[in-house]
């Protein structure tokens, strides 16, 4: 089946879960990203188990921050 | 309030375009904008305000400026380094535009300041680099129903959010919680490349400036991440969640709080 992941539509096997997608494509650290699945965020460990159908677009969403190691001293 | 002859020369550009004119470079002139964090994001940011003519600008920081900070953070100078980064803010702004009226406010953001820090301003810029002071802003602005611009930086990747008081998802509603430390990497594990810091803090001081004078649509309902290594901008649509804790329909966070205390907190016997 096809989705489009980030915006780059690939082939995938059929039936694959959210948690299933997140190893394939390499995820790091898959606990602290974002899913989205067509605009709807999929959250914690039941929804992960959420089957993908044809034509599902997936957003990963990751932390950006900047510069300091945390925790940390001070705060900005 | 009438332009002076200086002012007319110096905004020439603004008011020539016709959805800003004299009235949005008048909005700007009253409006006052807070800066938290005089760094990567918050030096193009600042300037750009500054140039603008945005009439108070608070610079929000405690840290003093550090050599490693001159790749990007182009508020400072080599001859800053060892001063504090709101005063060498100050006087960079002062420099650029002596119209513009500064405050400093020189120390850490805290679950017991912040309300106070962000009461007196129009919109709110986080240009920290951490993520518990980004959980903290979002927290405070969505209890003081104050927009905020949210950017994050990282390697060659930048990303940006614009906070709207009921009118879309906050910070919280994408990211949830803080990451546990080292969870992800930051910018001195990882680095980050200068200019991604000038292109997504100027992109907070145009949604800043929108928001300010009301042009065009600002970046709420959505995510935009920038790749500076194949240049896609991206926009991602993100829904509010209605269980977000801070703005959500039943909010468990009805104060701002400070993340390292609660570590310690969990550390304590």
């Amino acid at each position: 089946m096809k989705l489009t992941i980030g915006g780059e539509t690939k082939n995938f096997k059929d039936d694959l879960t959210v948690a299933e997608l997140l190893a394939e494509e390499k995820v790091q650290n898959p606990e602290y990203v974002t899913v989205a699945v067509n605009d709807e965020f999929v959250d914690g460990p039941l929804e992960s188990r959420r089957v993908l159908v044809e034509g599902d677009h997936i957003e990963f969403l990751y932390f950006m921050g900047g510069g300091r190691p945390w925790p940390s001293p001070t705060n900005n | 309030m009438a332009f002076t002859d200086q002012q007319l020369e110096r905004y020439s550009r603004h008011i020539i375009l016709k959805e800003f004119g004299t009235k949005g470079q008048k909005k700007l002139m009253a409006a006052k904008a807070l800066i938290v964090g005089a760094g990567g994001l918050g030096s193009p940011a600042a300037m750009y305000l500054a140039a603008a003519g945005v009439g108070t600008i608070g610079l929000a920081d405690g840290d003093v400026v550090d050599l490693s900070n001159l790749q990007r953070q182009i508020l400072h100078s080599t001859a800053d380094v060892g001063k504090a980064k709101v005063e060498s803010g100050a006087e960079t702004i002062a420099a650029l535009n002596p119209e513009v009226n500064v405050n400093l406010h020189r120390g850490p953001v805290k679950a017991d300041n912040v309300l106070d820090l962000i009461a007196g301003y129009d919109f709110v810029l986080d240009g920290t680099d951490n993520f518990p002071a980004k959980f903290l802003i979002n927290d405070a602005c969505v209890l003081s129903q104050k927009p905020f611009s949210h950017a994050g930086i990282i390697r060659f990747q930048g990303q940006l959010t614009t906070y709207l008081p009921g009118q879309g998802p906050c910070y919280r509603c994408i990211f949830l919680k803080p990451p546990p430390p080292e969870a992800v990497p930051t910018c001195r594990q990882a680095g980050v490349i200068g200019a991604m810091a000038g292109v997504i803090g100027c992109l907070q001081a145009l949604e800043a400036i929108k928001c300010l004078t009301g042009m065009g649509q600002p970046l709420t309902g959505a995510l935009l991440v920038f790749d500076a290594l194949t240049m896609d901008f991206r926009k991602i649509k993100v829904p509010s969640r209605p269980s977000c804790p801070v703005c959500g329909q039943n909010p468990t966070i009805t104060e701002p709080q400070d993340y390292e205390l609660a570590a310690c907190d969990l550390k304590a016997p």
